[in-house]
């Protein structure tokens, strides 16, 4: 199929991102940034978390989207950045004070673990060292040194509760779970929704703090950190053995009916036309080759011709690198694809990974400009082609692969 | 097809064809419906770990299963494959290839204390905090299956042993969780995603750590003695919940789908409502305006009006604050209707089963239809004079169901209503 899809009232159009990673903050300036003349390079975080690279947030100025200064001490890093992101693309899609229509917004958020308080775990780990009965002793230690405040910053739906208290959205709110996937499935069912009028207006989104030793911790456990040049890109590192760089990110998106956005007069950067998600074990190629299969099935009718812009979200992790390399054979088999693996100017940033790409393939596809290379590996095709539609992909460095297919707004 | 069934809106109705239950009272519907109907309660002392100091020393934690699961995640796995088994056995489905995708509330899964502290034992000396943890995870290699400490795990490990399609949803919307689970399938199957739907909500999260940070929050009743009279929703003298483990699951299906297969029909998933509040992270709005209005969108999705609901299966989780403002919003919604309603909880015999609260309460919310039995609320012995509701106080009771709300709230202001009726 060549021709574009028919437009429908129910296309769910994206009016609103509000992007921050550590490139910087917005999505057009990070469009502009990456898509300019000069080749961007990870802003990598080196000595702080040694042996493990990281990518810090920008500086962002928190008070300009969280102004109470009690909300702000009511989260940790993640759920500031998540909200701060969040507001962003409120104000992005122009209802940030709007109350009718924040009182029917849908709100999905792909949250992780909330995160754990460093120096309480180190106190009660110092206790418990000199205990006869480490185990056995954790309540004094605990009950000395957790702070009720901190609770609410580690329960994962607070991040979608914070975005309620501070921005007023509050048609309905669901917190997804469960790594990668979360981002891609948060997307798809906010697609599903508005395609079958199951809702006109959701903020969909998530965010990551890399600069988390509790998750740095659960990441070692699984040795997926990678520890060597930290500037490598996703496939050098997986060639090498394969390895994860965590990356500071934040990205939430308005996404909205065409009728809805055009009764308000919103201006759409592009369309999610659907979002595809599967999940299994990776030990079975059979299995692994229905899923890509199917999820390659996601981009009929949506290509248009010449190259395909292909956002890769990939990780590093070597697993995931197997199955993305399978993956851009299959869909090589039939076109062009220029391939362009952001995770290796941001890093990974897990929740966040899937809805940081869509809004990467949004830009590019408001501004007509795909992005260049940002790996020595990335096929270096199509590099400035105005972009008639992007794939973008997540799969999970454990479990889950998934696929959004963004395209022109009109 | 000609004989599709649609509601009012159009849209296909919704059956549920299995129920599977687990929380302190037992596995299974009949011994919880037992005890729950004989007015048992499942909360006592903690023994699973020292509570030496604490103010609060008892819970609903389920510790009768085979073998000794390590982790909230194992645990929370072992529940929902119980409850689960059981909801495919009674619709007359096949383990490992159930039609339909899974939607599945889990509590926080995270590395834990245990492992914390082996760690730490096995890291470098000259190293403090997480560096000396990540030292002695570098240090060795760990029996533990990573999918213990990643969140998709519950879910993943569900999803292979009943064969569900496509990815599994894992979430979380706190104490409005399972709630939220049904709803993800409702829809799901509404807009025709899909035929049917398994829905699960399970938590198997208490341990020190949790216990402590509900206590911080002075959520926690401190009435240790007797353990199962410290529940008591609606009463004057409530001081807080009880934390509790379980499981609940329900098979959904299009009730196409259910009659074309032959299926036996418990009930009618009717209405889904949903409001977020902005008010506080731990505080409904004083005036109950988001409560409410999850209210009256879950009988505007019904189509029912105020005087068709015959039960209300209440959050009643025995906080001052969560019971005030209940009452306040039934009150506001069903005027006059309310005092001819029973509204009771559950929680005053299981307690607060947490993530798992809003698919535990919808299976005994459909029981309550199927077997013409309302549970009672035990240990009210000192009425609220400020909550005049029908509580069904202390003795189930006889009467004939035929529509029930169950609600959901929780922390961080995320608020969800079921209806349902008998088929």
């Amino acid at each position: 199929m060549t021709g574009a899809p028919v437009s429908s009232d129910r296309d769910a159009l994206i009016t609103g991102i509000g992007l921050i990673s550590g490139l910087g903050e917005g999505a057009r300036a990070t469009h502009a940034l990456l898509a300019g003349p000069e080749p961007v390079r990870p802003p990598v975080e080196e000595k702080t978390f040694a042996p493990y690279p990281v990518i810090a947030m920008t500086e962002i100025d928190l008070s300009t989207q969280i102004p109470r200064r009690g909300d702000q001490r009511q989260m940790g890093p993640w759920q500031r950045f998540g909200v701060y992101a969040a507001g962003l693309a409120l104000d992005d899609a122009g209802i940030k004070d709007d109350e009718e229509l924040l009182g029917r917004t849908n709100l999905i958020v792909a949250a992780g673990g909330g995160e754990r308080d460093p120096e309480a775990d180190d106190l009660v780990l110092d206790a418990a060292r000199s205990s006869d009965d480490p185990a056995g002793s954790l309540a004094e230690p605990l009950l000395t040194n957790l702070r009720p405040t901190l609770f609410l910053s580690q329960l994962s739906n607070l991040l979608a509760g914070n975005i309620s208290i501070v921005h007023h959205v509050t048609g309905s709110s669901r917190t997804f779970m469960g790594e990668e996937l979360s981002g891609a499935m948060a997307l798809e069912v906010a697609v599903r929704r508005i395609q079958s009028g199951q809702g006109d207006v959701f903020l969909v989104g998530g965010a990551y703090n890399a600069e988390r030793e509790d998750m740095l911790l659960f990441y070692e456990l699984g040795r997926h950190l990678w520890q060597g040049d930290p500037a490598a890109g996703v496939w050098q590192r997986a060639e090498m053995g394969g390895g994860i760089v965590c990356g500071s990110m934040g990205a939430f998106l308005v996404i909205e009916s065409r009728a809805h956005a055009a009764a308000r007069g919103a201006r759409a950067y592009a369309r999610l036309a659907r979002v595809a998600s599967d999940t299994g074990r990776r030990d079975d190629e059979a299995a692994i080759s229905a899923r890509l299969e199917r999820l390659a099935a996601a981009l009929e009718g949506e290509t248009g011709q010449g190259p395909l812009g292909y956002l890769c979200g990939a990780s590093g992790a070597r697993q995931a690198s197997d199955m993305e390399r399978d993956f851009i054979d299959r869909l090589a088999r039939n076109r062009e694809v220029a391939v362009r693996t952001f995770g290796s100017v941001l890093g990974h940033g897990l929740e966040a990974q899937m809805p940081v790409g869509v809004a990467l393939a949004a830009a590019a596809l408001d501004q007509n400009r795909y992005y260049p290379p940002f790996d020595p590996s990335d096929p270096a095709a199509a590099g400035d082609m105005p972009a008639h539609c992007i794939a973008v992909t997540s799969f999970g460095h454990w479990r889950g692969e998934a696929i959004a297919v963004v395209a022109k707004a009109d | 097809m000609a004989s599709s069934h649609r509601d009012k809106l159009g849209r296909p109705v919704i059956a549920v064809t299995g129920l599977g239950v687990v929380t302190s009272l037992g596995i299974g519907k009949d011994d919880n419906w037992r005890a729950l109907t004989a007015g048992q309660s499942g909360i006592h002392a903690i023994t699973r770990f020292a509570t030496e100091g604490l103010g609060t020393r008892i819970a609903g934690t389920v510790d009768f299963l085979n073998g000794k699961p390590e982790t909230a995640a194992d645990l929370s796995y072992d529940m929902a494959e119980l409850a689960a088994g059981e909801a495919i056995g009674e619709a007359g489905l096949t383990r490992g290839r159930f039609p339909g995708p899974l939607f599945m509330a889990v509590p926080p899964v995270e590395i834990e204390w245990p492992q914390r502290l082996a760690l730490d034992a096995a890291g470098a000396q000259d190293k403090a905090g997480y560096g000396r943890l990540i030292s002695g995870a570098r240090a060795q290699n760990w029996p533990w299956p990573y999918d213990r400490f990643v969140f998709a795990g519950v879910a993943e490990r569900t999803a292979e042993t009943f064969g569900t399609q496509g990815a599994p949803i894992s979430l979380s919307t706190a104490c409005a969780s399972g709630a939220t689970a049904v709803q993800l399938g409702v829809e799901a199957i509404r807009r025709g995603d899909c035929e049917a739907a398994l829905c699960i909500g399970t938590d198997g999260s208490i341990n020190t750590e949790s216990l402590i940070r509900f206590s911080l929050l002075s959520a926690l009743s401190t009435k240790n003695d007797p353990p199962q009279e410290a529940a008591k929703p609606f009463s004057k003298n409530r001081d807080g919940f009880v934390m509790a483990e379980g499981a609940g699951a329900l098979v959904l299906e299009s009730l196409d789908h259910a009659l074309a297969r032959g299926a036996q029909v418990l009930a009618i998933l009717a209405g889904i409502g949903e409001r977020a509040d902005d008010f506080h992270r731990t505080r409904s709005k004083p005036d109950g305006s988001a409560i409410i209005r999850a209210i009256c969108n879950v009988l505007a999705d019904a189509g029912l009006a105020t005087d068709a609901i015959d039960y209300v299966n209440a959050h009643g989780t025995s906080t001052p604050e969560n019971d005030k403002m209940e009452h306040l919003a039934l009150d506001h919604v069903f005027g006059g209707a309310l005092a001819k309603m029973a509204v009771s909880s559950n929680k005053s015999m299981i307690g607060h089963t947490l993530t798992a609260a809003g698919a535990v309460e919808a299976v005994f919310s459909i029981m309550t239809i199927c077997r013409g039995r309302i549970p009672p609320t035990i240990n009210y012995t000192e009425p609220d004079p400020e909550i005049v509701m029908d509580v069904v106080p202390n003795t189930a009771r006889d009467a004939d169901v035929t529509s029930v709300m169950s609600n959901s709230f929780g922390f961080g202001g995320q608020n969800v209503c079921l209806i349902m009726t008998a088929p």
